[in-house]
């Protein structure tokens, strides 16, 4: 029988692994992917804690999170394309500026 | 049965996002990614949310990868070949490994309260999942889908403005 | 009358704000911003001559005029009162009369001067100040005026403040003076818990005479309030040991001399002695200590006064001199005589002052005139003004006549009681008349010197500028003589009942002041001593003593500096004496060597070694420690996205952490 339990350890194991790889990663986009993998692990247990409580609210989140998430990836993609043409790089070791 | 079936999608799922994260290349990032989507999209119908799992696969599969396979590729990719791997993959691994800790850590010591709301399996199955989110879409979140609205509005904007040749 | 005793006050300072305010750029003119100045203080003169004229004729003596609340301590209410009694009218009428008189001549003296409106306001300001002490019910409000009249002689002896001298004269006479008020007001803090610790919590001077006894007679509390009192009072009215700063203070111009530092301010202490002298009666031994600083000042001064060649210096030295008696007649219990002396001295110093200055005004015109940078204050430039300045001499000399105690000029009268009480009161000795007779003697002496050496003898002056003097306007030489008179009739309001018996004229000062002083004078045991009490031949033979020891003075004087040159060869044979008293016996210098230099020394350890290693070092130090810190902590600050990302995972897990062992 398939409890609430795992689908929310497996969102948890989906969440470290999308943290590790924005901690991780140098590319701009790669990181991206991985916050896009994080929002996903949290919407997974947004929806089996709908589902168990019987409440579609969790749900309707998760919509909101997927709105969210397209204009996320509507606007960063377009700083990125800005940023590899000032740049020729969309390393995260190139944006640098903010620092002593 | 069912269950087999859960743990083999996990499997897949767990495996995809470990390529997700390690590939060297962004187009294999990417396809990776696909992957997870399309399981996690197995999930939601397994949830009894099918309406979830439609627009997982057409907003996230659909558009929001596709955008970044289109900048991936419009971006000439080769230039970043090479790079140097981050030195703090030791720290980010153990912290990883600390929140999935702390998180598994808070699953265990919870109590289940079991079901509490009105949509039973039943429920779902006689009005149809997708009525049951419209229902509760246009009248409950009513602003917040409108502002939502918005929000997507502004995004497009933003995103032609920032991608104009002269900024 | 009564009613409009805040108007005395209030004049001089409505004229010293519109003079300060608008003297310089709305009104210009000398003549309407003297004006403004003069018609003030004459204003204060005719109220106070109706309050004067109110008292004497009325019954009542002491009024007591309430004008609100100003703070309550505790149990202690402090009022802004305002206390009229035969002594403070006394006061009023010397301060506001010799004050107009010198507001009148400054029109003349200060012509041309730059700052002119300036003068007058500070000059307003004083006499505000000056009143105030006077009138002030309190100790609180009197030390308003006291503090306020060592303000404006600040600012007045700084008047030429573009002058090194002029300025550190001014700052001199401030720090000496705060070392006074230090006394003034530690004693008035001990008089206010010691008197509240007996239950009356009170700083108003009639209950303050009217408790004074609950302190006990004779103790130690009662000696330490007076004498700390009596500091306050040397500092204030130039006594040793703080004396120094009167000398210099003939920096400013000679009016402020003669208003400030002859008439006015100077009496303060003595005055403030006079108004508490139910508490100062208390303490014996407080009343010797004045009796015999003022004694030795009396003595000392006049010594220094010899060899002074400065015109104003002379008279400055006199005045120290001349308020050694007056706190000699305070410290043998004779308040009335100290008050009748203060009085007559007003009126012959004033007269003196103002005369050196119309010498010097026409000194510095004829110097000028023949392009001479002579000092115009050196006696030695001067000689045979008589003939050029007929006035001035006269009203000089009759002032000199009666400072040095010639018979039926005012100084003879007030001196001789002097004189006469510290050897016949229960509290005086023949130790202190003699002292005092010899201090008579020699300022008879240097007085003549004076004049002798200013208006007799050959013309010494330099012959370009000898033509160029001239006698002096008008609003010059009336306060001269008006002066001049009081100075010769001054003293019949006081005639010593010894003589009056034989000419018919009672001691109107005496029974004046008999309301203030009568209790104190006979409780407290300072009475005639029982042997002298009807000796009419020892009250004789003093004076005659003393008027003969004057006599040899001024015959001594005219006869050295006239005739012949035994000043000169006793400057030769006796060098170091000369130089001594010359450069006034070494007392700045000792006091330089003994606090001023030490003070500089600790001053400038505590800027260069405490304040710049400790101070500075604890400031910077915190800087640096601070700079320290964030030249480390900016390293955190590393510009990757990455790192930042990293922190806030950091924080999420420790938050995260936080609830999930609680």
């Amino acid at each position: 029988m398939i409890t609430v339990h795992h689908y929310l350890v497996l969102s948890a194991i989906l969440f470290s692994l999308g943290t590790f790889g924005v901690l991780t990663r140098k590319n701009a986009i790669v990181i991206f992917m991985c916050i896009e993998l994080m929002l996903n692990a949290v919407n997974l247990s947004f929806i089996s804690l709908s589902h168990y409580l019987g409440n579609m609210d969790g749900q309707i989140f998760v919509l909101f999170i997927m709105a969210v998430a397209a204009a996320e990836a509507a606007v960063g993609l377009a700083l990125m394309i800005a940023f590899f043409r000032n740049r020729e790089s969309i390393s995260v070791d190139d944006f640098n500026l903010l620092k002593w | 049965m069912e269950t087999f079936y859960f743990y083999l999608l996990a499997l897949v799922a767990v495996v995809s996002g470990y390529l997700v994260v390690t590939c060297k290349s962004p187009i294999n990032n990417a396809v990776a990614l696909m992957m997870t989507f399309v399981c996690l999209a197995n999930f939601y119908v397994m949830l009894q949310a099918p309406f979830m799992a439609a627009i997982q696969i057409m907003v996230y599969a659909g558009a929001i990868l596709m955008l970044i396979i289109f900048v991936i590729m419009l971006l000439n990719m080769d230039s970043l070949k090479g790079q140097k791997t981050s030195h703090s993959v030791s720290w980010a691994a153990g912290l990883g490994v600390l929140i999935f800790i702390q998180v598994y850590f808070v699953l265990n010591r919870s109590e289940p309260t079991g079901l509490t709301g009105g949509i039973t399996n039943q429920v779902v199955a006689t009005v149809g999942h997708t009525q049951l989110i419209a229902q509760s879409l246009f009248t409950d979140f009513l602003l917040p889908f409108e502002i939502a609205s918005i929000l997507l509005l502004v995004a497009i904007v933003g995103a032609v403005v920032l991608a104009k040749k002269n900024v | 009358m009564y009613d409009k005793l805040w108007l005395i006050p209030f004049f001089p300072l409505v004229g010293s704000i519109i003079n300060g305010l608008f003297g310089k750029r709305y009104i210009k003119s000398e003549k309407v911003i003297g004006g403004i100045g003069t018609l003030a203080v004459v204003c204060s003169f005719i109220v106070s001559l109706s309050c004067f004229f109110q008292l004497s004729a009325g019954t009542e003596k002491v009024y007591e005029a309430v004008y609100g609340s100003w703070m309550t301590v505790g149990q202690l209410q402090i009022n802004w009162e305002l206390l009229l009694d035969p002594l403070s009218a006394l006061m009023l009428l010397v301060v506001t009369g010799v004050g107009s008189l010198i507001h009148l001549y400054s029109i003349g003296y200060m012509h041309g001067e730059v700052g002119f409106y300036r003068f007058f306001s500070y000059l307003n300001l004083f006499v505000f100040a000056m009143l105030m002490l006077v009138l002030g019910g309190n100790a609180l409000v009197m030390f308003i005026g006291w503090e306020g009249v060592g303000l404006c002689s600040y600012l007045l002896i700084g008047y030429y403040f573009e002058k090194k001298s002029a300025g550190d004269a001014a700052k001199k006479a401030f720090v000496v003076n705060r070392i006074g008020d230090f006394g003034f007001l530690l004693g008035l803090l001990t008089l206010y818990w010691t008197l509240g610790s007996k239950g009356v919590w009170t700083i108003n001077f009639v209950e303050i005479s009217h408790n004074a006894h609950l302190l006990g007679p004779g103790s130690v509390v009662v000696t330490v309030i007076t004498l700390l009192f009596f500091l306050g009072a040397t500092g204030k009215s130039a006594q040793i040991p703080l004396y120094t700063w009167l000398p210099d203070a003939m920096e400013g111009p000679t009016p402020v001399s003669a208003l400030i530092h002859a008439a006015t301010m100077v009496t303060a202490g003595v005055y403030m002695i006079g108004r508490m002298n139910g508490l100062f009666a208390m303490a014996p031994d407080t009343m010797m200590v004045i009796a015999i600083v003022g004694a030795a000042t009396a003595i000392f001064a006049a010594s220094i006064g010899f060899a002074q060649n400065d015109i104003k210096r002379v008279l400055a030295y006199s005045t120290v001199s001349q308020l050694g008696y007056m706190f000699l007649a305070m410290g043998v219990g004779a308040f009335t005589a100290g008050i009748f002396h203060l009085m007559t001295h007003a009126f012959f110093k004033a007269c003196l002052f103002l005369g050196s200055g119309s010498v010097i005004h026409a000194m510095h015109h004829g110097l000028h005139h023949a392009h001479l940078n002579d000092d115009p204050q050196d006696m030695r430039n001067m000689g045979g003004l008589s003939k050029k300045m007929k006035v001035t001499y006269w009203t000089f000399l009759i002032a000199t006549i009666a400072i040095s105690g010639v018979p039926l000029f005012s100084g003879f009268f007030s001196k001789d009681e002097i004189l006469w009480w510290a050897a016949g009161s229960t509290r005086g000795g023949w130790m202190l008349w003699v002292v005092a007779a010899g201090a008579a003697g020699m300022t008879a002496f240097y007085m003549f010197r004076c004049v002798s050496m200013t208006f007799w003898g050959p013309q010494k002056t330099n012959a370009k500028a000898k033509d160029h003097i001239h006698e002096s306007p008008w609003v010059i030489t009336l306060p001269l003589v008006v002066l001049a008179f009081l100075a010769v009739v001054g003293g019949y309001v006081g005639v010593p009942a010894a003589l009056g018996h034989f000419v018919h004229i009672p001691n109107y000062l005496e029974g004046f002041l008999e309301p203030v002083f009568g209790h104190a004078q006979e409780t407290y045991q300072i009475a005639i001593k029982a042997n002298m009490a009807h000796s009419l031949l020892a009250e004789f033979g003093l004076m005659g003593m003393s008027v003969l020891i004057a006599g040899i003075g001024i015959a001594l004087a005219c006869y050295f500096y006239l005739k012949t040159d035994v000043p000169a060869r006793f400057v030769a044979a006796f060098p170091k004496l000369h130089r001594a008293v010359f450069n006034k016996w070494y007392i700045d210098e000792l006091y330089d060597f003994l606090f001023v230099n030490p003070c500089k020394r600790f001053g400038l350890f505590l800027w260069k070694g405490f304040d710049v290693n400790v101070v500075d070092g604890v400031v910077n130090g915190v800087g640096r420690v601070m700079q320290l810190f964030s030249a480390g902590l900016r390293y955190i600050q590393t510009g990757f996205v990455q790192n930042y990302a990293m922190g806030m995972v950091i924080g999420v897990v420790v938050i995260v952490g936080f609830y999930v062992l609680r």
